[in-house]
């Protein structure tokens, strides 16, 4: 297997495009290095998915587009597909002989953004980069509408402003930043340079959170700005524009939390019939996993836990009446803007997450995307700590918003998942982080859930696992979303939060009410092994809404497609994520 | 003189691979990576493929020996087989292929087992003349080569 991610690409874009081209066919495999070597890429060949999966995994950033066989021996080119989508947030484009509709639909569903039919001519090849090229601006898009936000924000606020954005006019900094943004994101990507400090790629940990959240309350809510989080945080690395996004995400986060609070208020509870209990063929992608995996916590995939919440584990498990409570509720617009932006940042992602889920009560769909963008690609939230953070911090961020304010009925529906959950246990490791909600979930959903088999992803269960940790929860994707991350700590900071905090005495959770939301927030959850990923959810069946969460994280994933995305539903899943 | 001849003999042959219908235009795609680092590409990706699936014809053989017959196994092998002939252009065999795909899908066993004969003969066929056609097409090489001026 050649290895050619390692040099940096010196010559100009899309000269030195990264490949990584995966069949089980050895002289197809021949075939398409030469083919793409003439177009002057660098390839790295493999011939089995698990082995593809491990080179990206191993380097996170080192290819820029992954080219595979729907058919391989070890592992469904799908279910690859998802992984590599949901992890790594890399364009994959899919190869097969068969150019039967259902396949070819079946590959989009899975987030591919294209498929190519055997014999590939080379002029096919030529045209990859601009799968990755679309990425690369959709991301900057959603980054910069998150900044913009921020920067109008700021300008209202009359903080301080960052150096390089342009406060007066959401255009303007919208189009001042995407060609700085653009410009950086290229040149970063040439040198392979994804450190902390790099722009929109900090991870932001539960500690690194938590820090922001109390930076925040100290300032106050309404005067906080960027420049001041920042210099109360006191972490070196960091730049005013993290903050400042993170800031936007937070505030987003808490409004969302709000509006779901409000919303909870007056129907007493979410219903989430949408989510369609099993779907296959990932048609609900996310839903249908996450369903799934809630409800059957069957760590015997030794796949990406993604493919699992794809829907491939469609359980029936899910009990509508349970789900049905929580359902993620509707959100309303404050994700909505956000959708908007986020075109597909992964597209890959989102195709996968968005399949025909009608109910995915989206509404975190947006924060997802949102999220992101911002976030780098990797979820990290496999084994690595810090990998987690990224995701994490979209979890975080989501979660942060609700924490802001009060905690949203959301936790409802996870401590309806612990509840259901009978103690499951979950034995990997939960990080704190907080869950980082969406955008993990979406992400991670599909993935943790079944990671058992693969190690290196645990991210997203984490967040998930963590949830249901404590709640006893084993599965539920959502659960990890949870919980899991809540600090306690982290919500003392926050007052709004600690109305809402139920201490989540492990797997005790009191009836629905929103109170409970704060259940995950319990420390109880951080340090349990969750066993993520996979979000076993075995003792979902009667968690209806755990499946619902991860369907709407997924669903913001989805943003891009035309996913039924309901805001109100997203909420929840939000909150669970910023209980730091 | 010789070069020249030589250089025309294997168009010729080309052609009339072509004409026969047993190779298609990938197997020009392919022949148009060849270049100073490889220049028996075409030669070595045919040589890949009957090696790789040698295994499969032998797999599909032994399937078909099986009562009942599993179909879905076969349709597995067969896809296999048929997204490796696409490689460079085995048209007959891909031709081929995809009739005892059909009759995979249709559970046609005597269909499966007359049609798979007519794959492994076509098979076989293409190798032969094949490895005439490189074998000339070296051959040829050389004696571009030989003629070049030191």
């Amino acid at each position: 297997m050649e290895n050619g991610f390692s040099s940096p690409r010196s010559e100009s874009f899309p000269a030195g495009l990264r490949v990584l081209v995966v069949d089980d066919d050895p002289t197809w495999l021949k075939i398409l290095e030469k083919m793409l070597k003439k177009c002057s890429y660098e390839v790295t060949i493999c011939g089995l998915a698990r082995e593809a999966l491990k080179l990206l995994r191993e380097r996170k950033d080192g290819y820029d587009i992954v080219i595979s066989d729907v058919n391989m021996p070890d592992m469904d080119g799908f279910k690859l597909l998802e992984h590599v989508g949901l992890e790594m947030d890399l364009p994959v484009i899919m190869m097969s002989v068969d150019g039967e509709t259902s396949r070819v639909m079946k590959g989009v569903q899975h987030g591919a953004c294209d498929y190519l039919l055997k014999p590939i001519r080379m002029k096919e090849l030529r045209n990859i980069w601009q799968h990755v090229f679309r990425k690369k601006i959709h991301e900057i898009r959603d980054i910069e509408h998150h900044e913009s936000f921020e920067g109008i924000r700021l300008s209202i606020n009359g903080s301080e402003f960052s150096d390089d954005c342009i406060m007066f006019s959401g255009e303007d900094l919208t189009s001042f930043k995407k060609r700085k943004d653009f410009q950086n994101k290229y040149d970063e990507r040439d040198y392979g340079d994804h450190s902390s400090t790099k722009k929109h790629r900090v991870v932001w940990s539960v500690d690194l959170h938590q820090k922001f959240v109390k930076a925040v309350n100290q300032i106050g809510f309404d005067k906080v700005g960027p420049k001041k989080i920042l210099d109360l945080m006191n972490v070196p690395w960091l730049t005013r524009e993290n903050v400042a996004s993170h800031l936007q995400k937070y505030r987003l986060y808490l409004i969302r939390l709000q509006k779901e609070n409000d919303l909870k208020a007056s129907f007493g509870g979410i219903k989430h019939s949408d989510v369609p209990s099993k779907d296959t063929s990932g048609g609900f992608g996310l839903q249908s996993s996450i369903h799934t995996n809630q409800n059957d916590v069957a760590n015997d995939r030794d796949q990406f836990s993604g493919s699992n919440f794809y829907g491939q584990d469609l359980d029936a498990k899910n009990h509508d009446g349970d789900r049905e409570e929580i359902v993620l509720e509707p959100k309303p617009d404050s994700k909505k803007p956000l959708t908007a932006d986020v075109p597909d940042p992964q597209d890959t992602r989102c195709s996968q997450m968005s399949f025909d889920h009608s109910s995915a009560s989206l509404g975190s769909d947006v924060n997802y995307t949102e999220f992101d963008c911002s976030i780098p690609k990797q979820y990290p939230w496999s084994e690595c700590p810090e990998v987690q953070s990224k995701q994490e911090h979209k979890l975080l961020l989501q979660l942060e918003d609700g924490f802001s304010q009060q905690l949203p009925c959301v936790p409802q529906h996870y401590i309806e998942i612990d509840q259901l959950q009978s103690g499951r246990d979950i034995s990997s490791p939960i990080k704190n982080e907080p869950v980082l909600v969406r955008c993990k979930s979406h992400r991670e959903s599909h993935i943790s859930p079944k990671e058992t088999a693969i190690d290196d992803f645990s991210v997203q269960p984490k967040s998930l696992t963590a949830y249901h940790q404590s709640f006893e929860p084993s599965s539920t994707a959502i659960s990890s979303m949870k919980p899991q991350a809540v600090d306690l700590s982290c919500i003392t900071d926050l007052e709004s939060c600690q109305r809402n905090l139920i201490s989540p005495t492990d797997s005790t959770f009191p009836p629905f009410n929103e109170d409970l939301t704060v259940c995950w927030l319990q420390g109880d959850f951080l340090n349990k092994n969750f066993g993520l990923p996979n979000m076993e959810f075995a003792d979902y069946s009667d968690h209806g809404f755990v499946a619902d969460i991860p369907v709407h994280l997924y669903d913001t994933l989805t943003s891009d497609y035309e996913c039924p995305y309901d805001p109100t539903e997203y909420p929840i899943v939000d909150q669970g994520l910023f209980i730091l | 003189m010789d070069r020249n001849r030589l250089a025309r003999q294997v168009a010729l042959q080309k052609q009339s691979l072509f004409d026969q219908g047993y190779i298609d235009q990938q197997f020009i795609q392919v022949e148009e990576l060849q270049d100073v680092s490889s220049p028996n590409f075409v030669e070595e990706i045919v040589t890949s493929y009957y090696q790789d699936t040698s295994r499969l014809i032998v797999n599909i053989e032994q399937a078909l020996e099986r009562r009942p017959l599993d179909f879905d196994q076969l349709d597995r092998y067969i896809y296999q087989l048929n997204g490796r002939s696409t490689s460079f252009g085995a048209r007959k065999v891909i031709a081929e292929g995809a009739l005892f795909r059909e009759y995979c899908e249709a559970e046609n066993a005597e269909g499966c087992k007359t049609t798979f004969q007519q794959l492994k003969t076509e098979y076989a066929t293409l190798k032969r003349k094949l490895e005439a056609y490189f074998q000339l097409a070296r051959q040829a090489r050389l004696a571009e080569t030989a003629s070049r001026p030191m």
